[in-house]
């Protein structure tokens, strides 16, 4: 019989080795491997030093006229020249320190929800945020000079219809999840008609609808503004789509969560809302601001009703007689800006997911 | 067999999944303050009656009046059942976002309407009780499995039941985990609260039950007192069950 000592316990191993090591096991570690990564690098020399020299070393910079543009590359003027109208459409000039404002009280709302804690002052700041950002952007209302919507446009329409879409579609996305898997049968058949319905159609029939038929719905003289009609059109086509992502999230959590809340007499509402939903939710959050960036994409769809958003101003400014042919320009400028933004969604979605980690703390 | 004192009555159960039947006319009385173990051999319908008791199952046949209110579809009187009647699980089905506090306070606060103050109080106390006090701030998954059995009793505690309903409780659990989970039922059982206990722990059963239940294949076989019910069992089906448990 043997009996041994405890063992403290050790670090572990350094993981850190050498650069050349880490290349080898990462990189050539088979032939097939070495094939695919020198590969990789001669695509990527036969991409970047092009691109570089087109969108730096010969570039232009400087000036403000389309005479300045001498070099072979990009001529970066035209962006700094239509900068105004990629951001804020024709939004007069002198009331454009009203979007500013709007986007800066935003940093402060994002700023202030990190040391909140209680979720009801966070939706009580909220909702006094979007109020306050409307009466702001549009105008009519405290001295304000009513900015009509047809003079929106560009970054800011973008983000406008975006951010109504996301904000909208999202609650009503979670209640036609749970209308799915409702017990009661007519609310259950109407989310299904609802879901299946919209999500056979096209968001470019649905705007087209929004913006053709639906007036003649309505009696002659009442003419729903056109901005409004393409946010309805966009709410009601995403709600459908974050509806089965949220309900992919509500699947996956366990019948003993339902049966535990069930058991200490919460109602359904409350079970839902406290135990359910919160769970669901981070479950869900990966694909879920894969819908938003989706979402955000699909704003520029707009263009078709006449709404100019960021990328349709690609087409309005080039078409301007002085700027003739600098659609190059214009749209690797507008695909960076989406990037970025898109980019930025997808790791606050990642932050998030890091948030709600209750497994191991 | 009636009487004033009985606090769960279950009259002629019936109940099906699909075409297969689990509980077979079940008729069982519970006094006020009366502790019952329920012995089942591992098979179908194990703790399908005391889902039934809180309405967690729903049955075809039969009746269960619990504290002289009827089980039916009605929503205020399901509501009013499962105020008085709290259930542990055998998986614990603690909430995994929410803190051990939380997990705690939810119902009192939300279903009793209690202030938050006096709810976080009467949670400390009762996972003092259950010895987890210090944990108040993680989160279940943070916990070993019979520490979260233990909160999960506390939490079933936290409004204050007149019956409790034990689904298994250390089924899930480690065999070192086990005996944690036993004492604290244990002592609750010096209480006289009305207990409900599926469970296979027959030496749990010696020491606490009132009445043991022996069921199979859905109905109740025979249903004795702890002393009868190991030493002198009558239907064969027991003696085998007991011989198999107690030849370990």
């Amino acid at each position: 019989m043997e009996v041994y000592k405890k063992i403290e316990a050790k670090k572990a191993p350094s993981s850190s080795v050498g650069a050349i090591i880490w290349m080898r096991k990462n990189l050539f570690s088979s032939p097939l491997n070495t094939a695919m990564t020198l590969l990789a690098i001669a695509f990527l020399f036969w991409v970047i030093p092009p691109f570089i020299k087109w969108a730096i070393t010969d570039a232009n910079f400087k000036g403000t006229t389309k005479a300045d543009c001498t070099g072979d590359g990009a001529c970066w003027v035209f962006i700094k020249v239509k900068l105004q109208m990629f951001m804020y459409g024709f939004y007069p000039e002198v009331e454009r320190w009203r979007v500013n404002l709007t986007y800066g009280l935003f940093l402060v709302v994002i700023v202030a929800f990190k040391y909140l804690k209680h979720s009801m002052t966070k939706i009580a700041i909220a909702t006094v945020y979007f109020i306050i950002a409307f009466f702001l952007i549009h105008g009519g209302y405290f001295g304000l000079a009513e900015v009509d919507t047809n003079k929106w446009g560009g970054l800011m329409l973008t983000i406008v219809i975006s951010a109504v879409g996301i904000i909208f579609s999202f609650p009503l996305g979670i209640l036609f999840a749970f209308g799915r898997d409702s017990k009661l049968p007519i609310i259950k058949s109407i989310s299904v008609t609802y879901i299946e319905f919209i999500r056979a159609v096209p968001l470019i029939t649905i705007l087209f609808l929004s913006a053709v038929i639906l007036p003649l719905f309505f009696p002659e003289g009442i003419s729903f503004n056109k901005l409004l009609r393409a946010m309805i059109g966009l709410v009601l086509f995403e709600a459908a789509y974050v509806s089965e992502t949220i309900r992919g999230g509500l699947q996956a959590i366990p019948s003993g969560q339902h049966e535990a809340a069930d058991a200490i007499g919460l109602s359904y509402w409350q079970k839902m809302l406290l135990i359910i939903l919160p769970q669901a939710l981070k479950v869900a959050i990966p694909n879920l601001v894969g819908v938003f960036i989706s979402l955000f994409q699909n704003t520029t769809l707009v263009l078709i009703i006449g709404l100019f958003d960021l990328l349709a101003m690609v087409q309005l400014t080039t078409s301007d007689a002085h700027w003739l042919g600098f659609e190059t320009e214009g749209y690797v400028f507008v695909t960076l800006v989406f990037w970025v933004f898109c980019y930025l969604m997808s790791k606050y979605s990642k932050s998030l997911e890091n948030r709600f980690n209750t497994d191991l703390k | 067999m009636e009487n004033k004192n009985d606090v769960i009555e279950i009259r002629n159960l019936n109940k099906w999944y699909g075409d297969f039947q689990v509980l077979k006319d079940i008729n069982l009385n519970v006094k006020k303050g009366e502790i019952i173990v329920v012995a089942v051999p591992s098979g179908s319908g194990k703790s399908t009656l005391v889902r039934c008791i809180n309405y967690l199952e729903q049955f075809q046949e039969g009746q269960i009046i619990v504290n002289d209110v009827e089980l039916s579809d009605d929503v205020k009187k399901i509501k009013a059942i499962r105020e008085d009647v709290a259930m542990v699980f055998q998986s614990f089905n603690l909430f995994p976002h929410l803190t051990i506090l939380d997990n705690l306070t939810l119902a009192p606060i939300w279903v009793k309407k209690t202030p938050k103050k006096e709810a976080i109080q009467t949670a400390m106390e009762f996972l003092e009780r259950v010895g987890i006090a210090d944990q108040a701030k993680k989160y279940p998954n943070q916990l070993s499995g019979g520490q979260q059995q233990r909160v999960a009793i506390a939490r079933s505690l936290c409004k204050n039941p007149s019956i409790m309903l034990f689904d298994e409780p250390t089924s899930a659990l480690d065999p070192e985990m086990i005996s944690e989970v036993l004492d604290v039922m244990i002592e609750l059982a010096g209480e006289h609260r009305t207990m409900v206990c599926v469970t296979h722990e027959m030496g749990f059963a010696k020491k606490v039950a009132d009445r043991v239940i022996f069921m199979e294949a859905g109905q109740i076989i025979e249903e004795n007192t702890p002393e009868e019910f190991f030493e002198n069992p009558k239907s064969d089906r027991l003696k085998l069950f007991l011989s198999q448990i107690l030849s370990h």
